[in-house]
């Protein structure tokens, strides 16, 4: 083995690798983790790594889906996802914050019409990537903690 | 330049050059909104007036334009007595007034409303207030209002005074004003003070605005002084409101220390900011200001159904 692996090899699965450190219990509860599923997951947290601390967290016998990957990228700008398939990297991709976010975090303002119950999903611009921030496409206001308002 | 099919949310959504467009064409409608020349430019055009929140000004001179530039309009000013009552969604409301008519005018409650209308319609909308958030038809008004007295709006030193902080149109209104460059002055109660984001957009487009709490000093160099009402629930108590409400009161001794050639505006309705001896002043631009509300909803209408004069 190249290098000393903090948690036993997986056979097939997903690796998030370079979580900012702290939040992958965050990243679990975006991906729906353990509530709705039964995959067996492992956490490692605040590991050393060239870049300071991170989080990873693997998940055995489930392939990521892109769409949640646009989620992480809210707390864990700088994460990777990594398809495992018979113990090797087969995919891996890096996420990224796209320019809209829709139906992921909902707006902080209570007087919002996107916050009624109007035919639509929560619509949010991001205008700036690193600090993230974003507004409201509907009412142009800016949540503060965003991480606490994802849906 | 082609405005047809297009809504109108927000004065952010249009350019310098397009503003200037409106402001133009807008002049062009004077005397069709005085009644002196008849056009029906709308003839066959029906606009939906959909009032989710009560409204006199706003309302009458939109349906008022509609009327004199030949068409016709149908709505509401009351929202209890529609179908939202019985927990229609906005959406559904706007599909059905797509339907029946060619333009739509919505006042709504809630921030986002008119943007999420357009999103559900064909026909162009246009936002007469979303709640805390945009009125970009007064932005207009206000606008052509400085633009044919002053014949330019840059190179005006502008003041607005009164409730900063809540008061909907002064953000717009800056914006706007810093857009064409204009110096600003921000007179207000340190509790009602402009947000910082407002003050921030003025500074992205070059504009440094003064903030200051004293009237007097403000209005002296000023060629514009915007006149906003503070309202009584905004302070903890009757005595700190009526010492602030004092200060700033406008009447013709205050008037006697500023330029001769200063106007005067306020969105109204106006409670006691402006003394009513002002009224008969030179420098009361409040009344033509509200009827300029005629004019720029008229450009309007008439430019996004695509009924040119
Ligand atoms: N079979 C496996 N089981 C569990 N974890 C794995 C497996 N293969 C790789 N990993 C983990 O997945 C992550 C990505 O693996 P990779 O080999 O691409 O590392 P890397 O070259 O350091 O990549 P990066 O530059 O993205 O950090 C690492 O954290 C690695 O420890
Ligand atoms: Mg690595
Ligand atoms: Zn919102």
């Amino acid at each position: 083995m190249k290098k000393e692996l903090k948690i036993p090899r997986i056979k097939n699965g997903t690796v998030i690798d370079h979580i900012t450190a702290g939040n992958a219990i965050k990243v679990l509860h975006i991906l729906g983790i353990p509530k709705t599923s039964t995959f067996v997951v492992s956490v490692a947290m605040n590991v050393k790594s060239r870049m300071g601390k991170k989080d990873i967290v693997k998940v055995e016998n489930r392939e990521i889906d892109p769409k949640e990957v646009d989620k992480i990228a809210l707390i864990a700008p700088k994460a990777t996802i990594n398809i495992i398939r018979d113990y090797e990297v087969a995919e891996k991709y890096l996420v990224k914050l796209p320019d809209e976010i829709i139906g992921i975090v909902s707006c902080s303002n209570p007087t919002c019409v996107s916050n009624s119950r109007e035919p639509v999903k929560s619509r949010f611009k991001v205008i700036c990537k690193d600090p993230l921030r974003i507004i409201c496409y509907y009412c142009e206001r800016e949540p503060e903690d965003i991480s606490e308002r994802i849906i | 330049m082609n405005f047809k099919g297009k809504d109108i949310i927000s004065i952010k959504d249009f350019s310098k050059k397009e503003i200037d467009y409106i402001l133009e064409y807008a002049k062009k409608m004077v005397p069709y909104a005085k009644g002196e020349k008849y056009t029906d430019a709308l003839k066959g055009k029906i606009l939906s007036s959909l009032f989710f929140e009560p409204s006199t000004r706003t309302r009458l001179s939109f349906e008022s334009s509609m009327n004199r530039l030949g068409g016709r309009s149908i709505g509401f000013a009351d929202p209890s007595a529609t179908s939202q009552k019985k927990g229609e969604s906005l959406a559904d409301t706007i599909r059905m007034a797509d339907a029946y008519s060619d333009i739509i005018v919505i006042r709504h409650p809630q921030e986002g409303a008119a943007r999420l209308a357009a999103e559900f319609s064909e026909a162009p909308v246009l936002n007469a207030g979303d709640g805390a958030g945009h009125h970009p038809t007064q932005c207009l008004l206000d606008l052509f209002t400085i633009f044919t007295e002053k014949k330019h709006i840059g190179k005006n030193n502008i003041v607005l005074l009164g409730d900063l902080k809540y008061g909907r149109t002064v953000h717009s209104l800056a914006y706007a004003l810093a857009l064409y460059g204009a110096e600003l002055t921000f007179v207000s109660p340190a509790s009602l003070k402009m947000p910082k984001e407002v003050v921030e957009e003025c500074n992205e487009l070059g504009i440094e605005p003064i903030q200051t709490s004293i009237l007097d000093k403000a209005v002296k160099d000023a060629d514009v002084l915007y006149v906003t009402r503070i309202q009584k629930e905004r302070f903890p108590d009757a005595e700190e409101y009526n010492k602030v409400v004092g200060s700033y009161k406008i009447d013709n001794k205050l008037l006697s220390t500023t330029k001769q050639k200063l106007i005067i505006m306020h969105p109204l309705p106006r409670v006691t900011e402006i003394d009513p001896e002002v009224d008969y002043t030179n420098h009361a631009l409040y009344f033509k200001q509200a009827f300029n509300g005629i004019p720029v909803r008229m450009a309007l209408l008439s430019l996004v159904s695509g009924g040119l004069l």
